[in-house]
């Protein structure tokens, strides 16, 4: 509740606060530090320190776990916005606005994760939604982001409707909104009104995690998007909407026919086959990691068919693993001149050390032991094991686990093995304090990697 | 605490490494830590100072512990990993590298993920070290190697990363059955599979270990890789890290699912002995001096392949031993190669002859690398040979034949390709090459020592193992 209407206020006090502060530079400041303040007001609530006592007639819940993800949130969002604070400045002429619009984005993202009743969802979906549409646009003059913008309202607008729809039908076979009611109802088989309504909600929400074949919005939303706000979309924005997801359908697919766990595990290897075999033919960074984003939602969509402790562990260390690992990598995309991977020939003679953490995040995508990503994804793969059965899934899996190193390390190889275009710039100045950021975040991945239970033990305690 | 030291150190030093700015001192450092690590191997192997265990809670939330511990089977692999570097370090002290700070610093990080491999006693960490062991690989190969290095250590990476993660799957799953939820391979031992469970869990294992060997189907990746690579890299990569793969059959493959090893052990065979076959027959087509080399290397890993899973007391007992002969032999073999290479400015060998007049000392060493090789008696692959043949033989008679035809056909290629590089008539490319500096020589000397040591007297090898 603290970070929820926190982060609501913050919003409001930065959108008006441009009336009054006119130095651009200022507002990456007054924002990493109403963050901090986000920051330690959740981990209080993790304390069981409530700022505010609210009634919110259990449209919420806010449990260890739920509030434990909003802090993972709120960090990456500080980390975001530590690394790429200087890009977001500029993007355009209304700093003030995109960070109060990150702010809603945020307050969208507490309610998706701890909803308890469906019009909670759909709200939090739109809080998101609607302050994405203008940041992806943000980039006035430009007719990529434009169009991107234009792509991803419609075809969010689309599935907007077809969750309420969803809504709609299942309200009118249960009569309540609330998701216990829902769950309960379940004993007694459902009814064919209710299931349609289920699955227009699930369509709706493949939509917005972009798994295959609903996914086609992604690659141009995010190709087209200023950089630094697909960052923002690819890692926060995706992993939350996962979140929500798997709670929705938590303890569900027990108790609907075969036939759903049937048509989830026919989506995750979609979803896996379409990242990543498209990602490897990909010569734009940029448009590798929307694709990449893709094929490790494949991965995230685990939990939904497995539905125990593992997977639920996993998907906090899977959030934190994929989140620090992709800024890191889109922090240094956004210092380099030219996006291809040509752009990175050569980067480890110029600049050793923001080559050796990219390394480290690329290996940490690819699931590489020593790096927070193995362990993210031997989680996915334990919660499968444990189930005993879907075996063919994951050697499916793991085959495109390995598929993944293919386009991961032709940046690596690129970095490292290949001289750079003659003479060139391949780098914007790059500060020093930024180098020691991405070092750190590195060593982290590192850290993780050796003793996940850095972050496990919280998901507890 | 001594396996600690034996990943300890050369971790450190390889970290270490990293940070220096100056080639030779770089160089220094390895050399010098290399032989630190040998000297903490042979105080273990002679019995000074022995604490061969070592246990740490790790993952306490998975019960991953960090447990290490030295075997009779790890101590001879360990003592492998511990000679080689040294002799590798020494042999090519004269070459030059870009970014010299960093190649030693994989190399020295590689040793650390090879000792990790052979002493790790819980299955997490053994899958750790298997991938630390790899990731060095990769980034030698492919930064300091030849001209098509990038996509043939890819191919590499790749085969050996896909097969690690099937292992991945088969752990996760043993691990799940355990009952006090447990890594170690204490536990692993102690399960209880049933016939249906051992049968499709043993080919997720052995499958990440078949493309390690390399055994037939899965070895396309080999020659490429070893033709590639830098010379220092080929030399870990043939001399020990394809013994992690054979090393890991019988550490974990054998103990865990014994009725499916038994089960499945005549299609391995048959695989092992048509990999014997086939990679001699090319091998003797071959012209490049390092596709020569590798092939055989293949043939070899086959035999011993087969003899594991001949699985009686005579053969297992010939693979470990002949895993160490052939890791020391292999290695000289490719000292030889690199030094041809260095001097003739070529490795094909229908451009090369006479090189004998040149280079005398080069040819007499080569001369006795080669017959070990051959697996001729008074050297030291004789003895594993001979034990495996003998465990084959008391297996399946065929096969024990036609694996023999193996040796024949390393007769022919090893003979005809001294024959061609050091006999015969003058090419143009040997006029005007020198004999070998000291720093080869004195790396083949001790190599040659090695094989003439334990080609008559073999019993502490033998010992060891026990």
């Amino acid at each position: 509740m603290n970070a929820l209407i926190l982060s609501a206020l913050f919003g409001i006090i930065l959108m008006l606060s441009s009336i009054v502060i006119k130095n651009k530079s200022l507002f990456k400041h007054i924002v990493a530090i109403e963050l901090l303040v986000l920051l330690a007001t959740a981990y209080a609530e993790l304390r069981g320190n409530i700022l505010f006592h609210v009634n919110v007639n259990n449209m919420l819940a806010f449990n260890h776990f739920n509030i434990y993800i909003s802090v993972i949130i709120i960090a990456s969002t500080l980390l975001f916005v530590l690394l790429c604070g200087k890009q977001i400045e500029n993007v355009g002429l209304h700093v003030a606005e995109y960070f109060a619009l990150l702010f809603f984005i945020l307050c969208g993202s507490f309610m998706v994760v701890s909803f308890q009743n469906l019009l909670i969802l759909f709200l939090g979906i739109e809080i998101i939604s609607i302050p994405l549409y203008i940041l992806t646009g943000s980039d006035k003059k430009n007719l990529k982001s434009n169009e991107a913008s234009l792509k991803y309202f419609l075809m969010g607008a689309f599935s907007t409707g077809l969750m309420l729809m969803g809504i709609a039908l299942m309200y009118g076979a249960t009569g309540s909104f609330q998701l216990s009611v829902l769950q309960i109802g379940t004993l007694g088989g459902y009814s064919f009104v209710e299931l349609a309504g289920m699955a227009l909600l699930f369509v709706a929400m493949l939509f917005k995690v972009s798994a295959a074949p609903f996914h086609f919005w992604t690659p141009d939303v995010y190709d087209g998007a200023p950089t630094v706000f697909t960052s923002f979309m690819a890692t926060i924005v995706k992993t939350t909407s996962l979140i929500a997801f798997i709670h929705l359908f938590e303890n569900k697919f027990e108790t609907l026919p075969p036939t759903w766990s049937l048509s989830i595990s026919i989506i995750i290897i979609l979803t896996l086959f379409i990242g990543n075999i498209t990602a490897i033919f990909q010569q734009s960074v940029k448009r590798m990691l929307a694709y990449s984003s893709i094929a490790q939602a494949g991965f995230m969509l685990f939990p939904l068919l497995t539905n125990n402790v593992i997977a639920k562990e996993g998907i906090a260390l899977y959030t934190v693993a994929y989140s620090i690992a992709t800024i890191g990598i889109f922090a240094i995309l956004m210092h380099m001149k030219d996006y291809t991977l040509e752009g990175f020939n050569g980067l480890a003679q110029k600049q050793p050390l923001l080559a050796a953490a990219n390394t480290i995040f690329l290996l940490s995508l690819a699931g590489i032991p020593l790096t927070a990503g193995f362990f993210a994804k031997y989680y996915m793969l334990s919660s499968v094991i444990k189930t005993g059965q879907y075996l063919w899934l994951i050697i499916i899996a793991v085959f495109f686990a390995a598929v993944s190193v293919y386009y991961y390390f032709r940046v690596i190889q690129a970095m490292y093995f290949k001289q750079s275009i003659e003479g060139g710039l391949i780098t914007t100045h790059i500060s020093f304090r930024f180098k020691i950021g991405i070092f750190i975040l590195a060593l982290f991945i590192l850290f993780i990697g050796v003793f996940p239970q850095a972050i496990l033990y919280w998901i507890y305690f | 605490m001594i396996p600690i030291l034996l990943i300890g150190a050369p971790l450190l030093t390889g970290i270490i490494s990293f940070f220096i700015n100056n080639a030779t001192t770089a160089k220094r450092l390895a050399l010098f830590s290399s032989i630190i690590t040998l000297a903490i191997m042979l105080v273990d192997v002679f019995g000074l100072y022995t604490s061969d265990t070592f246990s740490a809670p790790w993952i306490p939330v998975l019960g991953a512990t960090f447990t290490v511990s030295i075997d009779g089977m790890s101590k001879l692999l360990c003592l492998l990993t511990a000679v080689s570097f040294p002799i590798i370090f020494i042999a090519t002290y004269k070459n030059e590298y870009k970014n010299a700070s960093s190649f030693y610093a994989w190399m020295l990080l590689s040793q650390a993920g090879l000792m990790g491999v052979f002493v790790a006693a819980d299955a997490l960490l053994f899958y750790f070290f298997w991938e630390l062991a790899l990731i060095p690989a990769y980034f030698l190969c492919s930064q300091w190697g030849g001209e098509k290095r990038i996509q043939a250590t890819f191919k590499f990476f790749i085969y050996t990363f896909a097969g690690s993660l099937l292992m991945l799957v088969g752990i996760i799953y043993l691990y799940t059955l355990t009952p006090d939820q447990s890594f170690s391979i204490q536990a692993f031992y102690n399960l209880k599979l049933s016939v249906a469970q051992q049968s499709w869990l043993f080919w997720l294992f052995f499958i990440a270990f078949a493309i390690k060997m390399p055994i037939f189907p899965f070895h396309t990746w080999q020659p490429d890789a070893y033709e590639q690579s830098p010379i220092a890299a080929t030399m870990v990569l043939s001399g020990i890290m394809v013994k992690m793969g054979l090393f890991a059959v019988m550490r974990w493959l054998l103990p865990i699912f014994p009725q499916a090893s038994h089960q499945y052990a005549h299609i391995i065979i048959t695989l092992s002995i048509i990999g014997i076959i086939y990679a001699s027959l090319i091998a003797i087509r071959q012209d490049d001096l390092k596709r020569l080399v590798a092939y055989s290397s293949i043939a070899h890993i086959g035999l011993m392949c087969a003899a594991i899973f001949a699985q009686n007391t005579m053969s297992i007992q010939g693979v470990m031993i002949q895993m160490f002969s052939h890791g020391i032999n292999i290695i000289g073999l490719w000292i030889i190669v690199d030094a041809i290479e260095c001097r003739t400015g070529t490795r094909k060998i229908s451009q090369l002859g006479g090189l004998a007049t040149k280079a005398p000392i080069l040819t007499i060493l080569l001369v006795i690398v080669a017959l070990a090789n051959i697996a001729l008696p008074l050297t030291n692959a004789f003895v594993g040979e001979f034990l495996m043949f003998n465990g084959l033989f008391q297996y399946n008679i065929i096969a024990a034949a036609i694996a023999g035809l193996g040796i024949i056909l390393a007769a022919v290629y090893m003979l005809s390709m001294i024959r061609n590089v050091f006999y015969g008539e003058e090419s143009s490319a040997v006029v005007k090459a020198v004999d070998i500096h000291a720093f080869i020589k004195i790396a083949l000397i001790l190599i040659v020592l090695l094989i003439l040591v334990f080609g008559v007297y073999a019993k502490p090898l033998l010992q060891m193992i026990q």
